[in-house]
């Protein structure tokens, strides 16, 4: 395999303490490598979750509901069952227990049995022959609704139900959840500015719309059940599993099969996992489930639409001294994992600045939509779109470079966020530098309709939190050693952003091996300690510590063996090159055989206690063993006759630590570029009439290939003190900044603000219209409404002391 | 009994009117390389060639294929040899998830036969129905881009 | 994954046999050529004809030729990327190759077909959904319904002219020919349609267009231009389709024609017959752009707000404009 001949982007910063490729310190790592499951991809042999079959498979379909908010007076399966073909037909009454990916939102039925939702909920299955024949039984099911009045939109959420809350468990009201909290005194903070301001924003909702459809297949056999799905998260599967069909975990297996795509849209359990699986044990044969494209858009889990309001108070140099941000999010029918999205609103804007005095409140509603959950950013791309053209105004306000206002506030590497988030290693002026000399941005050309924006952002390496409370290692890394070879088996899910590269690699560097040495068991419960999956950008700090762990005890072992077989001292076994100390890597596995037997060695990752000392509702989320910074300048023509937009380049420099392979790490910076620049300009999950606008691929606007600008990358490495190798995450970062650098850069070509994504031309055009007719020049929401947020709880700024990490 | 040949092999297999070439291939043929991503042609993950040339084998029906030349992404590699364009996709990591890799393939491998040495925005444009939600398409520009100059180096 | 409804295909060994199956099937069949605009219905189960006719092999439908005066005649079953690579209708009849160039993917241009884009099926974005999201809004006029979605009072179904080439057809005055079970007839593409989004073709039970006639530009130029999303794989949020002949700065003929605005092609011309006789200076662009602008009217079913495509539509009006008076005189006056 030839390593890459086009490297088109550039890797900066010294690495202090260790080496970069070249002088040889790391074999492995730090170098471009195709990834360990290239070939197959390439050739077409990864076998996906749709590509699996078994002999006797049944094919399952599921009735969904046509209805955003009913009843269910009852279900008729009867003239379905007797359709020649039809094995089994399942109903919500069979599967009462109630799920979700978050304990504190189990209130979801693989099987909507008392009332539905939103249009596309499941409310019946078939198991047939085929799945036309399951298809057709489907139409033959009869479900008699009674019909609720449907709450789509925020402001309706917030009203008096007309008929019914959309879950009994919000009292009488659609309010999911609520937060208020505030560190320091907000209102002293605003008393000592110079200048407030107050702006308000809206963040369309987004589907992942990852490649693959989502399947499925289970088989029940002697009391066991499997299921494989193209799950990113297949601990929670195994968890909600288990309490749904009733089987103790240790009877039930997840395996999750190579990935076409997640983006968080496949990390809670899904309804078709849960009803394979109980048909599987109805029938005793294997039951597969594919869903079509669109129910894929039903099953949702995307982008939360979120509209914010912010005030900010600063001084005349630049300087914040008080913030004040609110939320409310359209969260859809259920939880999923909402209750985080909505802290997520609020989590991360302290780290990136320095607020002295800090006030959140968040809102999250129940609608009549397909559930709202994690999507690339988890909850952080619709705040930081906000907070940095806020910024961005205020500056504009205050007659200041924009840069510069941001340079005044910029967080600090060692400090403590007056949330209490431990900041460790941080490089956000060097990207901030970066960016800015790459892009020439303060020297720009100045054109009719052209443009540049600047924005930074943060993200955490891993959520500090497991998504149920519990002590026990978030990831897990065991290692068999034995005159076979070397195996590394990890709960954790390669979802395409390349997780199990990122295990060999490091296991091949702490044993002296080449890359391809070490094979891998991963994603499935059955065989592999537990990760509790690919999320949070989460999987290479935490899973990657654990298997380090593993590794160095294992190196540990094999070194004692061939000293003690070459007559030498342990610390004198170089471990390199295939070889350990005199012995070559074989022989010292047979010597280690030979001397303690089976050889095995085990690694698990918590994150420290000191990543957050405050303690607040809500507390739990933000806070992360390290994170991310980025940096981005987009360059832009917009028309001033027809709004179009078109990006020309985009400029997006990133804090990795250290990159373990960059092969990896472009495609994740390019890929959240693409992502970021799709949600600025084009993407939304957007309803009429209570049903979904655009359940298509080609509706569903997305940039294609044509539509992408020249993205020029920059990678920062300053190795993280906790990360393995140093290194950071850069899956969902890069995605950050995107967004407000597009709508800044707008900004900059016309001189008028698009307060909302995606920025469509029409409303470029409504805001230079508003500015023709001598109007704020502005397209955006006009207010955030009224809500009944509860008092502040109030939390002391933390300690300077805590702030030496 | 439908008659047809992929990847150089003759198959003879029964097939409903109303399979199309995906159904056909994915169940009938057990080559699942080839993938689906909304079955009406408008994702590009399905993208096979026939006589050369790219189609969504979800909208081609038995009829279509009747005495033509099908190629798969399990066509395109000589045995354990990889395609020039396989290779470039290794090398720069352009197959991520690797979900819609195959239509990528064979959408760039008809442009390569077609325009052996394509500018970037031809490539761009030759890929442009086939949608990819992972690499942004840079990476996959590039390893076209470099299939290109090693196909031509080895004229 | 969506599978086709069952169906049975039938193969023609001639146009006649063809035609002799349409018209013994009856409102239960349908001609496929491509299939890129069919198939996807079938799967959506907006239309389930019980017997498709296939025509993509038949000799009759399947001949290119453009004579050295540049009138061009080409085969309704003729892919519109063999069209794409014609260099005879590349130099002679740039406007129309342009239009097909701009229908959809290559993939799509590969399979779809000169006949099929000219009569592809009106859309309207409460009509081109899935099954189960037309069952939970309802069924409209052209599923058989009793109430248009977009517009519950309306007595017609308003879905829209999606063709690409149809506008940049009629501008350059061309002509379909028609076999049916009475024989062969010519039919101006501009009579082709109707202004029905539920039955936007003027042709009768068992009729199959089987050629295209384009002719000889003698001086006219000609320009298409599409308003999209996206770069590529859209159809049309509106479309102008202008042919003008121009001598020395001043026009001697023009033809304007909007796609994607209303349920046909719309033809415009008493706007532009001003402009006979005139320079054609940006003025008069800007003045015939605007009073295209005013005609159309396009509704919310499609992508994009309607208000911006109407706006926009005056935007491609005078892009058109300018790139046909740009474009070299066709060769061979």
């Amino acid at each position: 395999m030839s390593a890459p001949r086009e490297w088109a982007g550039r890797r900066l910063g010294a690495v202090p303490g260790g080496a970069d490729d070249g002088d040889g310190t790391f074999r492995v790592v730090g170098k471009a490598m195709p990834r360990v499951d290239a070939v197959a991809k390439v050739t077409g042999t990864t076998v996906y979750a749709d590509d699996l079959s078994f002999p006797g498979t049944l094919h399952c379909v599921l009735l969904r509901s046509p209805r955003p908010h009913a009843r269910i007076r009852s279900i008729d399966v009867q003239e379905a069952a007797g359709l020649p073909g039809v094995v089994a037909v399942l109903t919500g009454a069979a599967m009462p227990t109630r799920f979700g990916v978050s304990p504190s939102s189990e209130e979801e039925q693989a099987l909507a049995a008392d009332k539905v939702r939103y249009v596309g909920e499941p409310v019946a299955a078939v198991a047939a022959r085929d799945e036309a024949t399951a298809r057709e039984a489907c139409k033959m099911i009869h479900v008699d609704y009674e019909l609720l009045e449907p709450v789509t939109s925020i402001d309706r959420a917030l009203e008096v139900p007309m008929d019914e809350p959309i879950h009994a468990s919000s009292r009488d009201s659609n309010i999911h959840r609520l937060a208020a909290v505030e560190f320091g005194d907000v209102e002293e903070g605003f008393a000592a500015s110079d200048h407030v301001r107050e702006d308000v924003f809206f963040y369309e909702g987004s589907n992942h719309l990852a490649m693959e459809e989502h399947s499925a297949t289970a088989i029940f056999s002697d009391g066991q059940l499997t299921v494989w799905s193209s799950t990113q998260s297949p601990h929670s599967v195994h968890r909600a599993l288990s309490s749904v069909v009733g089987l103790p975990m240790g009877h039930v297996r997840v395996v999750a099969t190579p990935h076409g795509g997640g983006f968080g849209g496949k990390v809670d359990p899904c309804a078709h996992e849960i009803v394979v699986a109980k048909l599987a044990m109805i029938t005793g044969r294997p039951v597969k489930c594919t869903l079509t494209r669109e129910e894929v858009f039903y099953n949702h889990r995307g982008r939360h639409p979120v509209l914010m309001w912010v005030r900010t108070g600063v001084t005349r140099d630049g300087r914040i001294r008080a913030m004040h941000f609110r939320t409310a999010l359209d969260g859809g029918a259920h939880g999923s994992l909402g209750a985080a999205t909505t802290y997520y609103t609020g989590a991360l804007q302290p780290a990136t600045y320095d607020l002295p005095a800090y006030r959140f409140e968040g809102c999250r509603v129940f609608t009549n939509k397909a559930p709202c959950g994690p999507k690339r950013g988890h909850g952080t791309p619709q705040p930081r779109f906000a907070l940095e053209l806020h910024l961005d105004k205020l500056a504009e306000d205050l007659g200041m470079d924009p840069v510069e206002l941001r340079r005044r506030n910029y967080v600090r590497p060692n400090s403590r966020t007056v949330n209490g988030l431990r900041i460790t290693s941080c490089a956000i002026e060097k990207v901030t530098d970066e960016v800015l000399a790459a892009s020439g941005y303060s020297r720009r050309e100045r054109r009719e309709g052209h443009g540049q924006g600047f924005a930074v952002s943060a993200y955490l390496c891993g959520a500090g939190t497991p998504m149920y409370l519990n002590r026990m290692p978030h990831s897990e890394v065991a290692l068999k050693v034995d005159r076979g070879g070397v195996t590394v088996f990890c709960g954790a899910t390669d979802i395409g952003q390349g997780s199990d590269s990122v295990l060999a690699t490091l296991v091949a560097e702490e044993l002296g091996l080449e890359r391809s040495d070490v094979r891998l068991v991963t994603g499935d419960t059955g065989l592999t300690p537990v990760d509790l999956g690919s999320y949070s950008s989460r999987v290479t700090f935490m899973a990657g510590n654990a298997a380090i762990e593993a590794a160095r005890k294992m190196r540990t072992t094999l070194a004692a063996a061939a000293a003690e077989h070459s007559g030498g001292r342990p610390a004198e076994m170089t471990v390199a090159g295939g070889r350990i100390g005199p012995l070559s890597f074989e022989e010292a596995v047979a010597a280690a055989e030979e001397l303690y037997g089976t050889l095995g060695s085990v690694g698990s990752y918590a994150p420290p206690p000191g990543i957050s000392t405050s303690k607040y509702r809500g507390s739990a989320v933000g806070p992360s063993p390290a994170f991310s910074f980025s940096a981005a300048v987009v360059d832009l023509d917009a028309d001033r006759v027809s709004g179009e937009v078109r990006v020309n380049k985009v400029w997006i420099a990133h804090d990795i630590g250290r990159a373990l392979n960059p092969v990896l790490v472009r495609g994740q910076v390019e890929g959240g570029v693409y992502m970021g620049l799709g949600e600025a300009l084009m993407e939304a999950q957007a309803y009429r009439n209570g049903l979904l606008h655009h359940p298509s691929v080609l509706e569903y606007k997305t940039p294609l290939s044509s539509d992408m600008p020249e993205i020029e990358y920059l990678i920062v490495e300053q190795p993280d003190p906790e990360g393995p190798y140093g290194a950071k995450e850069v899956g969902q970062g890069p995605l950050l900044p995107v967004v407000p650098a597009v709508v800044s850069a707008i900004h900059d070509a016309l001189g008028v603000w698009v307060d909302e994504v995606p920025v469509t031309p029409d409303k470029i055009l409504r805001a230079l219209d508003a500015r023709a007719r001598g109007n704020d020049p502005r397209t955006g929401p006009r207010a955030f409404p009224k809500i009944p947020y509860p008092p502040c709880e109030k939390v002391a700024i933390p300690d300077a002391a805590t702030a030496a990490v | 009994m439908l008659r047809l040949r992929v990847n150089g092999e003759t198959h003879e297999t029964l097939a409903e009117s109303s399979e199309t070439l995906l159904e056909i291939l994915r169940e009938r043929l057990g080559l699942t390389g080839t993938k689906h991503g909304c079955e009406v042609g408008e994702c590009g993950a399905c993208t096979v060639l026939l006589d050369g040339a790219p189609v969504l084998a979800c909208l081609v029906l038995p009829d279509q294929i009747e005495g033509a030349e099908v190629t798969t992404v399990e066509g395109l590699a000589d045995g354990s040899a990889l395609h020039p364009l396989q290779e470039a996709f290794v090398a720069l990591g352009a197959s991520q998830c690797g979900y819609c890799t195959a239509g990528m393939l064979l959408s760039a491998k008809a442009l390569l036969d077609e325009q052996p040495d394509p500018t970037r925005d031809e490539i761009r444009a030759a890929l442009a129905g086939n949608v990819c939600r992972c690499t942004g398409y840079a990476s996959i520009v590039d390893a076209v881009a470099q299939a290109a100059r090693t196909l031509q180096g080895a004229r | 994954m969506l599978r086709l409804p069952r169906f049975s295909y039938l193969r023609p060994a001639s146009l006649a046999e063809a035609v002799a199956m349409l018209a013994d099937h009856g409102a239960q069949s349908s001609v496929i050529a491509g299939g890129t605009d069919l198939l996807p219905k079938m799967k959506r189960r907006q239309v389930q004809p019980a017997v498709l006719v296939g025509i993509a092999h038949l000799e009759a439908l399947s001949h290119l030729e453009t004579t050295a005066s540049g009138a061009a005649e080409i085969g309704a079953s003729r892919t519109l990327t063999s069209v794409l690579k014609d260099a005879g209708l590349a130099h002679h009849q740039p406007g129309y190759a342009q239009a097909a160039g701009l229908v959809s993917t290559p993939a799509l241009r590969n399979t779809g077909t000169v006949g099929g884009n000219l009569c592809v099926d009106t859309r309207c974005n409460y009509y081109d959904m899935t099954e189960d999201w037309r069952t939970a809004s309802g069924s409209c006029l052209k599923t058989g319904g009793e109430l248009c979605r977009l517009a519950s009072s309306s007595p017609r179904c308003w879905a829209i002219s999606s063709s690409d080439t149809a506008p940049i057809a009629v501008a350059l005055g061309a002509t379909a020919v028609v076999a049916g079970p009475e024989g062969e007839r010519d039919v101006p593409v501009a009579s082709l349609y109707r202004d029905d989004g539920n039955a936007h073709l003027a042709l009768g039970r068992g009729e199959i267009l089987t050629r295209l006639r384009l002719p000889a530009p003698d001086g006219w130029r000609s320009s298409y231009v599409k308003l999209r999303r996206r770069s590529s794989m859209d159809f049309p949020l509106a479309g102008a389709a202008v042919a003008l002949k121009i001598d020395r700065g001043v026009v001697e003929g023009c033809r304007l024609v909007l796609g994607a605005v209303a349920s046909q092609p719309v033809e415009l011309s008493d706007l532009v017959h001003g402009l006979v006789g005139q320079r054609l200076d940006e003025e008069a662009i800007e003045e015939v752009a605007s009073g295209a602008s005013r005609l159309a009217k396009p509704l919310d079913n499609a992508d994009l707000s309607y208000v911006w495509r109407k706006r926009m539509v005056k935007e491609i009006v005078a892009r058109a404009f300018r790139q046909a008076a740009m474009s070299e005189v066709a060769a061979v006056v």
